[in-house]
C-alpha cells in the first residue's frame, strides 16, 4: 500500500466523483451523505501519511514514478516532503469540513456542487504532490474550472463578475508561468540533450543570470497572483465575498497556499541565484510588507464582515511571503506553519460567517451587535477563531507570526519592524469586529431569536479549535517535520548558510 | 518519362480519383434513384463509401512508404508528392469530411434544403484539398485551391431562401476571387523568375538570388496576400465572420476546419519550399500578421452574441497561433502546426456540432443566450461543449493545450520571447469569451423546453470528437508520434 499511498490519496475524490454521477440528482440527502463519506474517506486515507512519514529522511518520500508522455519527457511523478505533507493534510481536513459545512447551506444543484468539490479536491492535492512540472501545471489549471463554477453558480449577487475575474487573473498569471517553465525545459535540453520536466533534473540547469531573473519573474507572476501578493490581490476580495461559504473556506484555507507552495517548491530551488538576488529579495519583501500593512488598514475600513476577513488574508499571506523571502530557516519554517495556521483560523472565520449568513442572510456589520447574548456558544467559537487569527499566544497564529518575525529580524531588522505593525493592526481590526458584532446590547430586533450552533455545526468547528490549540501549545512536531526540507531549501538558495552559522557560533564560544 | 500515365501516377492519384468518382456518382444517383427528398439521406452512404475507398488508397500509400523506407512518392513528373506531410493532412480531411457528412442530412432536412449536390460538393472540395496537401507544382496547387474554393462558394450559399446565406456566398466569392488573382499574380512572378512551375525549381531559383531582390519581394507580397486570405489571417480576415455566419452550420464547420487545414498545408508547402530562403524577408512580416490576427480575432470575439460569429473570430485567432509555429520554423514549431491543426480539427468541429444540435424547427439556436440552461436540459451536450471550449482556449488536460504547448515552446526555443508573451496573454482573453458561452450554459436555471434535435449521426460525431479531444489531452503519446512522423523528412 505504501508505494501507492499518494495515488490513493490523489484519486479518492475522483473515484467518489465517478460514483456520484450515478446517484440521481433528486435524492439530495443521498448525495450529501455520499459526498461527506467521500470527503471523510479522503481524510482517512491521508492519515497513514502522518504516521509513516519519516521526518529524519531527506528528499521526497512515497515517490511514485511512471512514464506519461515519453516524447515530451513528461512523467507521472509524485512524492512528498515535510512541506507538502503538511499542506496535503490541510487539504484533506478542509475537504471534509467544507463538505460537512455545506449540508444545509446548499440546496439547489446539489449534485453538481459536490461534484465540483471533489474535482477541486483532486486538483489541489495534485498540485501539492507533483514533482513533475508538467503534471503540476495540469493540476494547477485543473483547479480553476471547478472553482469558477463554485463561485459562479452558488455565489452571491455579483458572482459572475467575481468568478470570471478569479479565472482570468489566475490564468493570465499561470500562462506566463508556463513560459518560464518552458524556458527551463528548453535550457535543460540545450545543456543535457534530453527533454524532462522532472524538478530534480531541472535543478541542474544553470541559467545565465539575466535569463534566470526573467524566469523568476515569470514564475512570480503565476504564484504571486495566486497568493495573492500586493498589487495582484484585487481578485481576492471579490471572489471571497461572492463565493458560497465552503468555497471561501477552501479558497482561503487551501487554494491560496498553492501560490506560496509554488515559491517554496519551484522558485527557490529551481532559481536559487535569482531568489537570492538582493534586489529581487528586496522587492518581494517590500511587496509583502505593503501587503501586510495595506491589507490590515483596508480591513479597518470594511463594513462587510466577509470582505474584512478576505482582506485579512492579504495581510496574513504577506507574512507568509515575507517569511519565505527572509531566506533563513526560521522564516521559511514559520511561513509554512503560518500557512497552516492561516488555513485553520481563516477557515474557521469564514465558517463562522457562513453560520451567521445562513440565519440572517446579510453580512453588514452594522446589522449585528450583542450576538453573544443570543448565541453564547457561537460567540465563544468566534472568539477562539478571531484570537487565533490575531496571533494570541497559546493559539496557533502566534507561533507562526513569531517565527516569521524572528526570521525577518535576522534578515533585515527594518522589515521586522514594519511587519510587527501588521500584528498590532490585525489585533485591532479583529477585536473591533468582535466588539461590534458580538458585544453590547442587541440593537437589531431580527437578531433576538437566532438559534445557537447546532450539533453538526459544532462538529465542524471542534476539530479546528483542537488543531489551533495543538499548534499553539505544542508546535514542536511541526517544526520537526519541516526541519529537513527547510534545511535543504536554505542550503540550496544560500549555500554555506549552515556552515557560516556554525562558524559564527564557534566564534562566539571562543570569545 | 516516356509513359504518359504510369502505375505510380495512378497509385498516387487514386484517393483523389475515388473522391471525384463518387462525387459524380452521387450527382447521377441522386437524380435517378432518390426523387423523393426524404430518401436523400442514403446519399450519405455513398459519400462514406467514397471516403472508405479514399482512405484505403491513403492507407496503401502509407504502407508503401513505410514498407520501402521511403520518404516520398512523386508522380506526374514531380507535380504531385505523397509524403508524410500530405498523408497527415489527408487523414485530417477524411475525418473532417466524414464527421460533417454524417451530421448533415438531419440538419439540411431541418433547413429544408436537402439536395444531393451537397454531398457531391463536399467530395469535390475534398478532392481539391488533396491537391493542396500533395501538390508540389504551382499549377496543381492553384487548381486544387480553386476546386476547393469554388465548391465552398456554392456550399456557403446553399440556403437559397435565406438572404444571409446569399450575402455570405457573394462576399466570399468576390473576395475569394480577388485574392486568387493576387495568388496567380505571385505564381506568375515565381514562374518568371525560375522558368518552371515546379516548387523545387522555384526554390533553387529563389535560393540563387538575393532575398531582397525586388522581384522576389513582389512575389512574396502577392503570394502572401492570397495565402493569408485563405487562412483568414488579418488584415485579410474580413470575409470569415460573414461567411461563417451566413453559411449552413455544417458548412461553417467544414469551412472552419478542413478548408483551413488545407490552406495551411498549402501555406506550409510554399513558405517552407520556394520561400524558405527568403525567411529574413517574410519572418517579420508574418510575425506582424500573426499578432494582428490574434488581436483582431480575440478582441472582436469578445462582443459577439452570435455563436457562429464568435467561433469565426476565435478561428481567426487560432490561425494566428498556427502561424506562430511557422514563424518559429524549427522542428518543434512545424510539429506544433501539425499537432495544432489536428487538435483544432476535433475541438472546433465538436463546438460546431453542439451549435448544429441547437438548430431546431423554428429556433435558430445561434445566439449565446439560446444555450441558456443547456446543463439542465441535456447535461451531456453542455459538458461536451465545456470540454471543446476549454480545449479551444488551451487549458490542460484537453487536446488544445498540446497545440499551444508546442507553439509556445518553439517560440521560446527560437528566442521569440515577445511573441510568446503576447500569444500567452491572449489565452486569458480567449477564456473570457469562451466562458461567456459556458456561463450561459451552466449558470441560469431557466430554459426553454423545446428538446434538442439530434440524430444518430450527430451523436456519433459528437462522441468521437469529444472523446478524441479528451483522450489527446490526457494520453497524447500516440497522437504526438503520429504528428512527428508526418513531418519527418
Amino acid at each position: 500500500m505504501d508505494q501507492h499511498l499518494l495515488s490513493i490519496i490523489l484519486f479518492t475524490p475522483l473515484a467518489g466523483l465517478a460514483v456520484l454521477l450515478f446517484i440521481p440528482g433528486s435524492s439530495k440527502n443521498a448525495i450529501r451523505l455520499w459526498a461527506n463519506v467521500v470527503a471523510f474517506g479522503g481524510f482517512l486515507v491521508s492519515l497513514p501519511l502522518v504516521t509513516r512519514f519519516d521526518k529524519g529522511a531527506s528528499g521526497f518520500q512515497f515517490v511514485e514514478r511512471a512514464e506519461w508522455i515519453p516524447s515530451l519527457g513528461v512523467q507521472y511523478l509524485i512524492g512528498v516532503d515535510g512541506i507538502s505533507m503538511l499542506l496535503i493534510m490541510l487539504t484533506t481536513v478542509f475537504g471534509f469540513i467544507a463538505a460537512l459545512s455545506s449540508w444545509n447551506a446548499v440546496d439547489d444543484r446539489v449534485k453538481e456542487y459536490y461534484a465540483m468539490f471533489m474535482l477541486l479536491q483532486t486538483g489541489m492535492i495534485g498540485v501539492f504532490l507533483s514533482l513533475d512540472f508538467f503534471l503540476f501545471y495540469v493540476f494547477w489549471e485543473l483547479v480553476l474550472v471547478p472553482m469558477y463554477f463554485i463561485i459562479g453558480v452558488w455565489g452571491g449577487p455579483r458572482k459572475l463578475y467575481a468568478a470570471i475575474k478569479f479565472f482570468l487573473y489566475t490564468l493570465a498569471g499561470s500562462v506566463l508561468m508556463l513560459l518560464g517553465i518552458l524556458t527551463l525545459y528548453f535550457q535543460y535540453h540545450a545543456q543535457f540533450g534530453a527533454y524532462t520536466f522532472e524538478i530534480a533534473n531541472l535543478m541542474k540547469v544553470v541559467l545565465e543570470p539575466g535569463m534566470e531573473r526573467w524566469v523568476f519573474w515569470a514564475f512570480f507572476v503565476g504564484f504571486a497572483i495566486k497568493v495573492p501578493m500586493f498589487p495582484f490581490h484585487t481578485w481576492l476580495p471579490d471572489a471571497h465575498v461572492e463565493a458560497p461559504t465552503a468555497g471561501s473556506v477552501i479558497l482561503a484555507a487551501v487554494l491560496l497556499k498553492m501560490g506560496t507552495y509554488g515559491f517554496l517548491r519551484f522558485s527557490l530551488p529551481l532559481l536559487p541565484r535569482a531568489s537570492n538576488d538582493a534586489e529581487i529579495v528586496r522587492i518581494l519583501a517590500i511587496l509583502s510588507i505593503i501587503g501586510i500593512i495595506y491589507g490590515a488598514l483596508v480591513c479597518l475600513m470594511q463594513k462587510d464582515w466577509k470582505k474584512l476577513i478576505a482582506y485579512s488574508s492579504v495581510s496574513h499571506l504577506g507574512f507568509c511571503t515575507l517569511g519565505i523571502f527572509a531566506l533563513n530557516p526560521n522564516g521559511i519554517a514559520g511561513s509554512v506553519v503560518q500557512q497552516i495556521n492561516h488555513g485553520i483560523s481563516t477557515g474557521m472565520l469564514f465558517l463562522a460567517i457562513g453560520v451567521m449568513y445562513e440565519r440572517r442572510h446579510t453580512r453588514e456589520i452594522s446589522e449585528y451587535g450583542g450576538i453573544a447574548h443570543v448565541m453564547p456558544k457561537y460567540a465563544i467559537v468566534f472568539a477562539i477563531a478571531m484570537l487565533s487569527s490575531a496571533g494570541m499566544p497559546l493559539l496557533n497564529g502566534f507561533v507562526g507570526e513569531f517565527t516569521i518575525l524572528q526570521g525577518a529580524f535576522e534578515a533585515n531588522r527594518i522589515w521586522a519592524a514594519f511587519a510587527v505593525s501588521g500584528v498590532i493592526l490585525g489585533a485591532a481590526y479583529l477585536l473591533w469586529l468582535y466588539q461590534r458584532v458580538m458585544l453590547g446590547q442587541v440593537t437589531n430586533g431580527k437578531n433576538l431569536r437566532l438559534p445557537d450552533l447546532s450539533a453538526r455545526e459544532m462538529v465542524v468547528f471542534l476539530p479546528l479549535i483542537a488543531w489551533a490549540l495543538w499548534i499553539g501549545v505544542y508546535p514542536k512536531p511541526y517544526f520537526d517535520i519541516l526541519e529537513k526540507p527547510v534545511q535543504e531549501l536554505v542550503e540550496r538558495v544560500k549555500p554555506g548558510y549552515y556552515h557560516g552559522q556554525a562558524a559564527k557560533a564557534a566564534a562566539t564560544e571562543v570569545r | 518519362m516516356s509513359q504518359f500515365y504510369t502505375t505510380t501516377d495512378h497509385f498516387v492519384l487514386a484517393p483523389a480519383l475515388m473522391l471525384a468518382l463518387f462525387g459524380c456518382a452521387i450527382l447521377l444517383f441522386d437524380f435517378l434513384l432518390f426523387p423523393n427528398p426524404k430518401d436523400r439521406k442514403w446519399l450519405t452512404l455513398f459519400l462514406l463509401a467514397g471516403e472508405a475507398f479514399c482512405g484505403y488508397g491513403l492507407w496503401r500509400q502509407q504502407a508503401f512508404l513505410s514498407a520501402n523506407g521511403m520518404n516520398e512518392i512523386t508522380a506526374f513528373q514531380g507535380s504531385l508528392t505523397i509524403d508524410g506531410f500530405a498523408l497527415f493532412f489527408n487523414w485530417i480531411f477524411v475525418i473532417a469530411t466524414v464527421v460533417v457528412a454524417i451530421v448533415s442530412y438531419h440538419y439540411l432536412e431541418i433547413e429544408g434544403e436537402h439536395h444531393g449536390e451537397y454531398y457531391a460538393l463536399i467530395l469535390f472540395a475534398q478532392c481539391g484539398m488533396f491537391f493542396l496537401a500533395a501538390g508540389t507544382d504551382l499549377i496543381t496547387l492553384f487548381i486544387g485551391l480553386e476546386l476547393m474554393a469554388l465548391c465552398f462558394y456554392v456550399m456557403v450559399g446553399f440556403l437559397r431562401a435565406e438572404r444571409r446565406s446569399n450575402e455570405a456566398a457573394m462576399k466570399y466569392l468576390l473576395l475569394g476571387a480577388f485574392s486568387s488573382g493576387f495568388l496567380a499574380y505571385g505564381f506568375s512572378i515565381m514562374y518568371g523568375i525560375s522558368g518552371s512551375t515546379k516548387l523545387s525549381d522555384v526554390a533553387s531559383a529563389f535560393a540563387s538570388r538575393d532575398p531582397w531582390d525586388p522581384m522576389i519581394l513582389l512575389a512574396i507580397a502577392t503570394t502572401s496576400v492570397g495565402l493569408l486570405f485563405k487562412i483568414s489571417a488579418a488584415p485579410f480576415h474580413m470575409w470569415a465572420p460573414d461567411a461563417y455566419e451566413g453559411a449552413p452550420t455544417t458548412v461553417t464547420a467544414y469551412l472552419s476546419v478542413a478548408s483551413k487545414a488545407a490552406s495551411f498545408a498549402f501555406l506550409l508547402r510554399i513558405f517552407m519550399g520556394p520561400l524558405a530562403t527568403s525567411r529574413p524577408v517574410w519572418e517579420p512580416l508574418l510575425a506582424a500578421v500573426a499578432i494582428a490576427t490574434m488581436t483582431f480575432g480575440n478582441l472582436a470575439a469578445i462582443s459577439q452574441n452570435n455563436i457562429k460569429r464568435l467561433l469565426a473570430y476565435s478561428s481567426i485567432s487560432h490561425a494566428g497561433y498556427m502561424l506562430l509555429g511557422l514563424i518559429a520554423g524549427n522542428r518543434t514549431g512545424l510539429n506544433g502546426v501539425a499537432v495544432y491543426v489536428m487538435v483544432y480539427t476535433f475541438m472546433n468541429l465538436g463546438a460546431f456540432l453542439v451549435v448544429i444540435a441547437m438548430r431546431r424547427k423554428g429556433i435558430a439556436g445561434e445566439d449565446v443566450d439560446d444555450l441558456a440552461g443547456l446543463m439542465h436540459k441535456s447535461p451531456g451536450y453542455a459538458l461536451l461543449m465545456l470540454v471543446f471550449l476549454l480545449s479551444l482556449a488551451g487549458l490542460p488536460p484537453t487536446a488544445g493545450f498540446l497545440g499551444k504547448y508546442y507553439i509556445f515552446l518553439s517560440l521560446i526555443e527560437t528566442g521569440h520571447y515577445t511573441l510568446a508573451v503576447v500569444a500567452t496573454l491572449y489565452v486569458a482573453v480567449a477564456i473570457y469569451y469562451y466562458f461567456r458561452i459556458v456561463k450561459s450554459m451552466f449558470i441560469p436555471e431557466q430554459f426553454e423546453p423545446a428538446p434538442l434535435s439530434t440524430s444518430l449521426g450527430l451523436r456519433v460525431a459528437l462522441g468521437v470528437t469529444g472523446v478524441l479531444t479528451l483522450v489527446i489531452g490526457v494520453y497524447p503519446e500516440p497522437f504526438l508520434r503520429m504528428a512527428q512522423t508526418s513531418l519527418m523528412r
